[in-house]
Parts: C-alpha cells; structure tokens; sequence
C-alpha cells in the first residue's frame, strides 16, 4: 500500500568499507580493514564521543553509524519523540553476535554480549541515540523485501501518530555486511521521491 | 589499583576512558561518576570470577563492593584464593 504522500527523503548505504548518504559517495575507509576496524573508523569519522558505541555488537554498531549519518543533516530531530518510528529488516537476526555469547557461555557468560542475542536491539540503540520513542518492528527475511518495506512503512504513516520512518536493512554474519537505511515521511522535501517498491530496489542497488 | 582499572577498561570495553582518568574512589555507577550501568555490574562479576576466582555470595554486597576502584581492589584483597 502507499497512499501516494509518503516520501524518500534521505538514504544511507553501506558496504564494501564505502559509506554513501542519498546516492553519493560520502566516506571511504581503507579498502582491507575488517568490519571492527572499519565500524570504529567510521564512528570517529563521522560522531564520537558516543562511549557507549563500543559495548555494541556489530549488529548495533552497523546500524547506529547507517543512521547517524543518514539523520545528520535531516530535521527529524524537530519531531516529537513518538513521531518516528523504525521498519527493520537483515537475513542472518542476530545470529553473529549469538554464536559469540554461545562461545562465551563454555567458561564465562558475557552478560554485555547477552544483551545484543536479538536483532531488534539495533532499533533500540538507534532510537537511544536520537530520543526516538515511536512503534518499531524488525523483520527477518532472505532478500531486502523492498514491497515490504514500502507497503509496511506507508501504512504506518497513514494510520498512526508517526510523521517520518526509518527503513531498510541491516546485515551482518561475521565479516559480511551491508547497510541500506532509508528515511521516509509524510512531507515532501528537496529531492524526495514517492515511496514505491521500484523506488527502494532502485536506490537500494546503487553502486 | 592500576591493574584492575586496566581490567575494567577491557571488561567493559570502555575504549575512551585511560586508566589514570579514573580515580581510585571515584563512584563507579554514578552520572558523576563513571556511570556504569546494570549490564556492567554483572560484567564486572564475571571479572571477579574470570580474573580473581571470587564469587559474591551475598548479591546484597555488590553496591558495596563496586562503590569505587578501590572498594573493589579491598574486597579483592580480603576474599581472593588462588586460582585453580
């Protein structure tokens, strides 16, 4: 379903150590760190100052910097808290940071790991972050679900108190990951364009 | 005391914090303070477990204990055995 007044109006890609902030090249880390490396090269590249950045799985990690770069420029921060909410979605859950707890479980369960053994807790460190307080959902599905994630987050929009979503994917499973956020909102802005399914697919396959 | 801050540095992966910048009576779960949370509390358990085969038997004691680097440091002075 899309009502026709629901826009892209910001998206944030990340793979391949590459960071790209609607549709442009932002950041590009050094092509051979591995995924912590690049993850704590991006948070001093684009926040700091956020300690509690470094308790996080990769998971959570991922997908903080997905958004901090995707929000940084954005006036969703003039919304009320219960205004935004987030549609999430990844193939793998939680599993990566699951089979590190279960390492850690032979000699001394990691509680700081336990805490990451879900993948919706990405959402929760996000909406931490940026005071979010609005209705949150994660899916788990073997493909970016771009009919979903169009469909789900248009309805949102239309029938509850949200003005603006955060959407897409967030993937990791040990060295393998991807980022795709996108934000969505009832307002038109510079350069939004319709929420469609062919929209996200489109955006979502940019190189 | 310095290497037990340096153990709580890593156990808690607190990676902008230098061990000198932590005093040795500075509360440790407080704003003011170092501003641990519940998920560290147990963290800093297991360490007592991991690096000092301590156990707390009464659970009551933990704000005790984990007031300060150096609360720790006497609790782990007064109940540390060797480790098997």
């Amino acid at each position: 379903m899309n009502s026709g007044s629901t826009y892209i109006t910001g998206s944030c890609i990340i793979r391949q150590n590459k960071v790209f902030l609607n549709g442009a090249l932002l950041w590009e880390a050094d092509p051979a760190l591995e995924l912590a490396g690049f993850l704590r090269a991006g948070y001093d590249h684009f926040s700091g100052q956020y300690p509690k950045f470094h308790k996080m799985d990769a998971l959570s990690k991922l997908g903080w910097l997905a958004a901090e770069v995707l929000l940084k420029d954005t006036a969703i921060h003039l919304l009320a808290p219960e205004q935004t909410g987030m549609v999430l979605s990844n193939r793998s859950s939680s599993l990566d940071t699951d089979l590190r707890y279960y390492a850690t479980v032979k000699e001394f369960a990691s509680p700081g790991l336990f805490v990451y053994t879900l993948p919706n807790i990405v959402m929760g460190e996000i909406s931490i972050r940026h005071g979010f307080k609005g209705e949150n959902t994660f899916f788990v599905s073997d493909i970016f679900d771009t009919d979903l994630m169009s469909a789900y987050p248009a309805q949102l929009l239309a029938e509850t108190p949200l003005q603006a979503c955060i959407c897409g994917w967030v993937e990791v499973m040990d060295q393998q990951y991807e980022a795709a956020l996108f934000l969505v909102e009832n307002k038109q802005r510079d350069n939004g364009i319709p929420l469609t399914a062919a929209a996200l697919s489109s955006l979502y396959q940019q190189k | 005391m310095a290497d037990l801050k340096a153990q709580i540095i890593e156990q808690l992966n607190l990676q902008e914090v230098a061990p000198d910048s932590i005093g040795n009576d500075q509360p440790l779960f407080t704003k003011e303070g170092l501003g641990l949370d519940s998920i560290d509390a147990l963290e800093l358990i297991v360490l007592l477990q991991q690096h000092y085969n301590i156990r707390i038997a009464n659970p009551d004691e933990g704000p005790k204990i984990f007031h300060s680097v150096r609360t720790m440091a006497t609790y782990i002075t007064e109940n540390q055995t060797i480790k098997a």
